[in-house]
């Protein structure tokens, strides 16, 4: 099973080192879990009910909590959404802009699905 | 700058004040108030609901020590009108350029022997009713003198106060003054239902003291009637003393003359409310007294208003029995007829009073239900708009609705808010009623006409919506009956058929709720999962730096010490801060979702059961000693608290619900600040509900009284379902009831009498939640795909998150700031 991916192909550039995440299985719709990156760095991955998946910095930009995959998927008139469970802060899952604040974007990793398992890369886009 | 001076600090006075310094914009004003009483003003129409649970805050008017000089505490002892002067008891002496007399009334003590004995009292102020309660302490038997409209609601409070209530008229019937001997009969009747003797017709003619010189009983024409407190309302007298004193001459049946602009002889001398003498008429109601204060307040900053006389319609609850009386109640008019409605088996009486070609509409009285009261009584004096017994025949008020009434025609007769104005304030954008309510002021004083503003909106085309989200076009309340209606199991059947979209974190946890609420297994089971916040998800509470803390319950807040131990080691073992709630449990804080598991094992095996922390559920019942070990105790709150907590561990609800029982009314639980409180009698169990209320704070009323241990339990079972099955989304118990049509009363109707019908179905619904009860904790431990959940990384299942680190406060860990690690700069805050 290969595909569905979030936007551009993953080897535009230089090919991102892929990290293992988790296998189909475990990844829920609309439920997320937290990924722990080379780095230190952590992503919040989710399936959407379309089966679409994304992947976000875990951190709550507004509280610094390393929490966000915890939050809940939903959608605001159509466009996938993620709320924050610190302090309900929405976020769009396509690009990572916050819906409450213009100035606060998160970073968006590429995700991709190979043989049951589910990647995301090690480094946003 | 121009000196007010306002004698007296009543409500008279206090709108006088908030008219006036509202409309002064040009400060033209100084205003002082002088009161003797030792509190702000407050709301002394509404005194009796101090008994039925308001605390004294709840009695607090608008505070206008910012725009006014009050001084409380203080009497006026003279005034000198020549040198324009003031005295007041501590020796002050304010000069003036107007002043107000707002004097008031005092209460009439009818001149029996023994009317100053102790536990002989008026029914005028807060202090009264503080002294009235403490001799209600060691008394059996209450009466009161006087069988008008203050002397039943002072009887009511000598019955909440659990004695055995008589009431002594001099006229043939309760409340001449009000209504007419029809409906005093079933009034009578109803009042009797309730535990309260009525005797008309009858003569106080002594107070007889005890052994210990405090009031014993009553001479009656004859009779004896026991009696420890003995409350007088034999009517009042107005306040002018003070005015007699100054040389200006009192009304023909006392009180301070006045003309139409509520001015006496002396220019510079106005009097308002119950102590004025309008055209020889002293009125005891806020409706005339707020008339009186906002002619004088126009009239000081130059206006023409005058008062002309006022409308003494009241509806009121007596007893929790529903008495209105309106216009010409009596019939006095020359030739008028009455229709009149009396249905003594379904406890209702209703008369309207016509003019001698059934015409016009003069007056009525309605007893028993006054639900037509807001509809008919601005057609007083108007054409009726059809046959006068179809309008007071059952199901037939909906035929005198605002719509077929005139721009000037008074809806709320307390603020003296017209239609007209209302109508104006709706186009204005007032869009639902408390827009209403502050755009006008109808509707803030007795209440009575809310639904005739609920109407004018329906009537406007204002839609009030109820939607919970963008996804689901339902209330609450709405959702939970479709779920329960269609036996729906899951969110996204709910929202396929009833809702559009995906969701989200308004109506997801919601639903979630529902499905809890309604019994679906386990709350992460299937599709449940992904509903829940992150508490609900992790079965504990999300903290700052995103550890979380457990809760283990303690029902009652009894512990055995090896459980205490078991608590202190898991909190040891696992580097976890603890701290005591203010819910007498233990919080333990600082656990990493990967931890929980083994956490919630250690305590499990101890014998522990989660505490629902987390959740919008029930958290804990609070209990003194009761009388297990305590001197003063007079009923066991630690085995009712107990049982109580384990009958209602896991019930999910619109929001958290605390609860308390204490042993006796010394209250050592704080049970009146919980959404239930049970507080001992000698007699049983009283029960309050709707305390707390968050930012609101609020203090829990008295539901029902001296009830026994099954019937406790009855009460709650319904009262809680009821709130599930009703409640908007995060809504308090307190904040619930306020939104209640009806109020208190109609709480106590549906879950003492039963009103609606409903309260077996609540009991079995209650009934099933007990049965169905499982310990969420062992759920998952007893679950191994539910288990794999509670890792930290998907990919590193037991790799500390990075950004969680600790730092040490009084010998124990608590969270640094998160650490942002490798945090890219894509993700930037400015």
């Amino acid at each position: 099973m290969t595909a569905p991916t979030t936007a551009p192909a993953p080897s535009r550039t230089a090919a991102p080192a892929w990290v293992p995440a988790c296998p189909s299985h475990r990844l829920q719709p609309e439920r997320g879990v937290a990924v722990l990156l080379p780095g230190g760095a952590q992503a919040a991955l989710f399936r959407t009910h379309d089966g679409a998946l994304y992947a976000l910095d875990n951190t709550d930009p507004f509280t610094g909590a390393a929490v966000l995959s915890r939050g809940i998927v939903g959608d605001r008139a159509g466009e996938p959404t993620l709320a924050s469970p610190m302090l309900k802060h929405r976020f769009a899952l396509r690009t990572g802009a916050s819906l409450d604040d213009p100035e606060v974007r998160l970073a968006t990793y590429p995700v991709r699905e190979h043989d049951g398992r589910v990647y995301v890369a090690a480094r946003p886009h | 700058m121009a000196r007010l001076i306002v004698i007296g600090n009543g409500m008279a006075a206090h709108r006088l004040v908030d008219a006036l310094t509202r409309a002064d914009t040009a400060g033209t004003w100084q205003a002082t108030v002088i009161g003797e009483e030792p509190r702000p003003a407050y709301d002394r129409v509404a005194l009796s609901s101090y008994f039925d649970g308001a605390a004294e805050t709840d009695l607090a008017l608008p505070d206008l020590s910012g725009r006014a000089h009050i001084r409380t505490g203080e009497r006026a002892t003279a005034i000198d009108r020549a040198a324009k002067t003031v005295t007041t008891s501590t020796g002050a002496v304010l000069g003036y350029d107007t002043l107000v007399l707002a004097t008031g009334s005092t209460p009439f003590i009818p001149p029996v022997p023994g009317a100053d004995l102790p536990g002989c009292h008026p029914y005028r102020t807060i202090d009264d009713l503080d002294a009235i309660t403490a001799s209600a302490r060691t008394a059996t038997t209450g009466a009161v003198i006087g069988g008008g409209l203050l002397g039943l609601e002072a009887a009511n409070a000598l019955r909440l106060l659990g004695l055995d209530t008589h009431v002594v008229e001099l006229a043939p019937h309760l409340m001449p003054a009000q209504i007419d001997q029809g409906a005093a009969a079933l009034l009578a009747r109803m009042v009797a239902d309730l535990g309260v003797t009525a005797h008309t017709g009858t003569a106080t003619t002594a107070v007889r003291p005890g052994a210990d010189g405090r009031a014993a009983a009553l001479d009656l024409d004859g009779t004896t009637l026991p009696a420890q407190v003995v409350v007088f309302s034999a009517g009042i007298r107005p306040r002018d003393d003070l005015a007699r004193a100054a040389g200006l001459e009192p009304g023909p049946r006392g009180g301070i003359a006045v003309d139409d602009t509520c001015r006496t002889p002396d220019p510079a001398v106005y009097a308002i409310g119950e102590c004025a003498s309008h055209r020889g008429t002293v009125y005891g109601l806020l409706a005339p007294a707020n008339a009186m204060a906002d002619t004088v307040a126009d009239r000081l900053l130059g206006g023409t208003a005058t008062f002309t006389g006022a409308d003494t319609s009241t509806k009121l609850k007596l007893l929790g029995v529903d008495v209105a009386s309106f216009g010409d109640a009596h019939g006095r008019t020359e030739g008028a007829l009455d229709v009149v409605v009396n249905d003594a088996a379904s406890r209702r009486y209703a008369k309207l009073v016509v003019s001698d070609d059934a015409t016009t509409l003069l007056g009525g009285v309605l007893v028993g239900d006054a639900s037509g009261y807001a509809a008919l009584r601005p057609l007083v004096g108007r054409k009726l708009p059809g046959d006068p017994l179809a309008l007071i025949s059952p199901a037939g008020t909906d035929t005198a609705g605002p719509a077929a009434l005139p721009d000037d025609a008074q809806i709320c007769s307390c603020n003296a808010v017209t239609k007209g104005e209302l109508c104006a304030a709706i186009a204005g954008g007032a869009a639902d009623v408390p827009a209403l309510k502050a755009a006008t002021c109808a509707g803030t004083s007795c209440g009575s006409c809310v639904p005739m503003l609920k109407t004018l909106l329906r009537d406007a085309g204002v839609e009030q919506s109820t939607a919970l989200c963008e996804h689901f076009a339902h209330s609450r309340a709405e959702l939970m009956e479709i779920v329960r209606a269609t036996g729906t199991t899951a969110f996204s059947e709910l929202i396929a058929r009833h809702g559009t979209g995906r969701g989200c974190d308004v109506c997801k946890p919601a639903v979630a709720s529902i499905l809890a609420s309604l019994g679906n297994g386990h709350i992460l089971t299937g599709e449940q999962a992904a509903l829940q916040d992150t508490n609900d998800h992790f079965l504990a509470n999300l903290q700052r730096n995103g550890t979380y803390s457990v809760v283990p319950r303690i029902p009652g807040g009894e512990i055995t010490p090896e459980r205490l131990i078991t608590i202190g080691e898991v909190a040891r073992d696992f580097g976890l801060y603890t701290k005591i709630t203010g819910g007498q449990r233990i919080d333990l804080l600082g656990a990493r979702v990967e931890q929980l598991p083994a956490i919630w094992a250690r305590l499990v095996d101890a014998g522990f059961e989660s505490g629902h922390a987390y959740g919008k559920a029930l958290r804990t019942v609070k209990s003194c000693v009761g009388t297990t070990w305590c001197r003063y105790g007079v009923q066991d709150s630690v085995t009712m608290a107990i049982d109580l907590e384990l009958r209602y561990r896991g019930l999910r609800a619109p929001h958290k619900i605390k609860a308390a029982v204490s042993g006796c009314a010394r209250e050592c639980a704080e049970a009146r600040s919980k959404d239930v409180g049970v507080i001992a009698t000698d007699k049983g169990w009283n029960l309050y509900v709707g305390g707390n209320g968050g930012f609101t704070p609020r203090h829990a009323r008295l539901l029902a009284a001296d009830l026994d241990d099954a019937t406790l339990i009855r009460y709650i079972d319904r009262f809680l379902m009821f709130y599930i099955r009703t409640a908007d989304r995060l809504q308090r118990t307190a904040a619930w009831l306020e939104s209640l049509d009806g109020g208190l009363d109609h709480l106590r109707a549906v879950v003492v009498d039963d009103a609606l019908g409903i309260a077996a179905d609540l009991e079995a619904d209650m009934a099933a939640h007990v049965a169905g009860y499982r310990d969420e904790w062992r759920g998952v431990l007893e679950d191994p795909d539910k288990l794999a959940r509670f890792v930290s990384f998907s990919n590193a299942p037991q790799a500390p998150d990075p950004t969680i680190s600790f730092t040490t406060v009084r010998d124990q860990p608590v969270p640094t700031a998160p650490v942002h690690l490798g945090m890219p700069a894509a993700a930037s805050r400015t």
